[in-house]
């Protein structure tokens, strides 16, 4: 027997979608966990509503991959009681918008269940689906709600901005004994990127250095990462070197990842989607003046949706969100350029 | 109860009914009177005149069946056999309590009970019961989930939600509408334009019952049956027991809405009455009717000095229990 690899063995690394990866980590937990399911509108016969959960059904059968009415409420507090009881549901909403219907029973079931009986349940349960803007969808469908839910004790909100980070963050929110607020990005569904192949967990609550520079800070999550990579090249053509941290969960939060890297950079220009008032950002800019006001150069800056409803016209829908060239202008603000 | 045929064994569950019946009777005034004491904070909701539902429907379940409650849960958390003393030390938010002084009145649970909750957003517990169902079924399990909710539950979006899929997937549930006859302060002609709760179970297409409170053994029968058809995977039921609270809302609540004779003809069909005028006929013997309830009011007293003895949850641990 020979413990060296054969190089015909299986690449450890492979380019995936998004959605591939996201795919990926539900079904290796399902294979390795018969209590983790799937439920949600247009999971199963229709292979879902952006193609995420494609073959499963195929794969799991009708018992783990379960179609429901449109009817959020019911099944996300279904899987939610679920929970309790031993299983480890994964529950799609088609999107994050949709959550709203199920606001109750995310905020005054799963979110308290477990501090409220003293800690007599645990609730591992994924609730998760595409978040944030797409493309010319209108108001109602256009929510980022991350920071809504990050206000929450109770919940974890991971907000992944790689397939990498995709899978290797479900998996472990899959394994975790809490409630998990998952929100992808509808407009990075199709994005590639290299993802290991060996079942590779990511803990939440660390912090990814996106890309390492010296002169200012960006802190971004989930869609506003590639806005902000673009950003940082446009920068850097302008001499300016840009450090890019990614918490990827927004709770827990790694503080310290970004506090080292403004303490090093003594600038920071927060960038998310979702509004300014009440945001997110806000905490984030809040922490960074009253942990590293000795470090910094210049108010912490954000970016962030302009404070209207998404509008539809492509223009204006542009015009109402951050993009690379508004990060710009607040990395030069910060920067006193 | 008349024309029933006696025999010990029906015997035997009324007067541990009426034990149970009447033990609840004694909580609730004495939490009542720890309220106005101002032991006791925030709401308290009592059952008073309601008790014979939950002691009549939980008597039908199986120990690792589920029961999902909402926050006029006393009757239902000691009914199921959650220690007095830890249900009154939960009303006096101290760490001995069955939540650990997190829960308090509305939000009773006994995990090692399958109690749980004690859930104060109306209707919103509905579906989390359709969820203990789903994993009986998932897991091949013969266990039930018993739900229990008021009339006022019937207008919400999750009670439909949560019928519907229970329906929809023949779960192993039984919906038990405890219909008081008011929301809160709302009565029910005010609040819904069917005053037949159960009407909405044509509408789902799942079998349904319907009747009057005021016998704890027929409680306990009928639900029984549900029971027994949810357990056989014959999905689940819907059932509206009438019955009535002889008091306000909750200890905030003088309930002027309500007139003098309504609560009069209500108290004249108390359910716990009628029970101990059974037994007596049944042959046990009014010295031992007064030997047991002594017995229950030794123990409700027993309860009360535990809260007031035991300690509140120490301050360090506040963060406890936020996450797993």
């Amino acid at each position: 027997m020979s413990t060296r690899r054969s190089p015909m063995a299986e690449p450890t690394t492979a380019t995936v979608t998004f959605r591939e990866a996201i795919r990926q980590a539900m079904s290796e937990e399902m294979e390795r966990d018969d209590r983790v399911f799937l439920m949600g509108e247009e999971v199963g016969q229709y292979q879902g509503a952006y193609k995420v959960s494609e073959g499963m059904l195929e794969r799991f059968g009708e018992r783990r991959v379960v179609d429901t009415p449109i009817a959020e409420g019911g099944f996300a507090g279904l899987c939610l009681g679920a929970a309790m009881v031993g299983l480890r549901p994964i529950c799609e909403f088609m999107t994050w918008n949709f959550s709203l219907v199920a606001f109750d029973t995310l905020i005054n079931n799963a979110a308290k269940l477990r501090y409220m009986s003293g800690g007599q349940f645990t609730l591992p349960v994924v609730f998760r689906g595409p978040g944030g803007a797409a493309h010319m969808l209108g108001a109602q469908h256009s929510h980022a709600l991350d920071g809504v839910y990050a206000h929450f004790p109770g919940l974890l909100v991971v907000v992944p901005s790689t397939p990498r980070d995709a899978k290797g963050l479900l998996k472990t929110a899959i394994r975790d004994d809490n409630p998990v607020v998952f929100i992808e990005s509808e407009m990075m569904y199709g994005a590639k990127g290299d993802v290991p192949q060996s079942g590779e967990l990511i803990p939440l609550g660390v912090a990814d250095i996106k890309r390492p520079g010296t002169d200012c800070t960006i802190v971004a999550w989930g869609r506003m990462v590639g806005i902000s990579l673009e950003a940082a090249r446009t920068l850097e053509g302008e001499g300016i070197s840009i450090e890019i941290v990614d918490p990827r969960t927004l709770r827990p939060f790694d503080a310290e990842a970004v506090l080292a890297s403004v303490r090093k950079t003594n600038r920071c220009v927060v960038v998310h989607e979702g509004w300014d008032v009440a945001s997110f950002g806000a905490w984030v800019a809040d922490l960074v003046h009253r942990e590293a006001f000795d470090y910094i150069d210049a108010p912490v800056e954000r970016v962030c949706n302009a404070d209207v409803p998404m509008p539809y016209a492509a223009n204006l829908e542009k015009a109402a969100q951050p993009d690379a060239e508004r990060v710009v202008a607040a990395v030069k603000r910060v920067c006193y350029k | 109860m008349s024309g029933t045929t006696i025999d010990g064994t029906q015997r035997d569950l009324l007067l541990r009914l009426y034990r149970q019946l009447y033990q609840i009777r004694r909580f609730e005034e004495a939490s009542a009177k720890a309220y106005t004491q101002g032991k006791i904070g925030g709401f308290l909701h009592l059952g008073i005149g309601q008790e014979a539902v939950a002691v009549g429907a939980i008597a039908a379940l199986r120990d690792e069946d589920w029961i999902v409650a909402t926050y006029r849960e006393h009757a239902h958390c000691i009914a199921r056999g959650t220690p007095l003393g830890e249900v009154m030390a939960e009303l006096f938010g101290k760490v001995t309590g069955c939540a650990r002084g997190r829960g308090g009145s509305m939000h009773l649970f006994d995990a090692k009970r399958n109690f749980l909750g004690g859930h104060a957003i109306v209707g919103g517990h509905i579906p989390l019961a359709v969820g203990c169902a789903f994993a009986a079924r998932y897991r091949g399990e013969d266990r039930v989930s018993m739900c229990f909710f008021g009339d006022g539950s019937a207008s919400q979006g999750a009670f439909h939600e949560g019928l519907s899929l229970a329906a929809l997937w023949k779960l192993p549930v039984v919906f038990i509408c405890e219909n008081n006859l008011y929301a809160m302060g709302t009565a029910l002609y005010r609040s819904l334009s069917v005053e037949d709760v159960t009407a909405k179970a044509l509408a789902y297409g799942i079998e349904r019952d319907r009747f009057d409170g005021v016998d704890v053994l027929e409680i306990h029968d009928r639900v029984k049956v549900a029971v027994d058809r949810a357990r056989a995977g014959e999905g689940p039921t819907l059932i509206e027991i009438r019955t009535y609270r002889f008091r306000g809302h909750s200890m905030a609540d003088p309930a002027k809405y309500r007139t003098k004779d309504e609560v009069e003809l209500w108290k004249k069909r108390d359910a716990l009455p009628a029970a101990r005028r059974q037994i007596v006929e049944w042959g046990v013997t009014e010295d031992e009717m007064i030997a047991l309830e002594a017995a229950c009011e030794t123990e409700v007293g027993e309860s009360v000095r535990f809260a007031e003895r035991s300690p509140e949850p120490a301050l360090e641990e506040l963060f406890d229990h936020v996450y797993a």
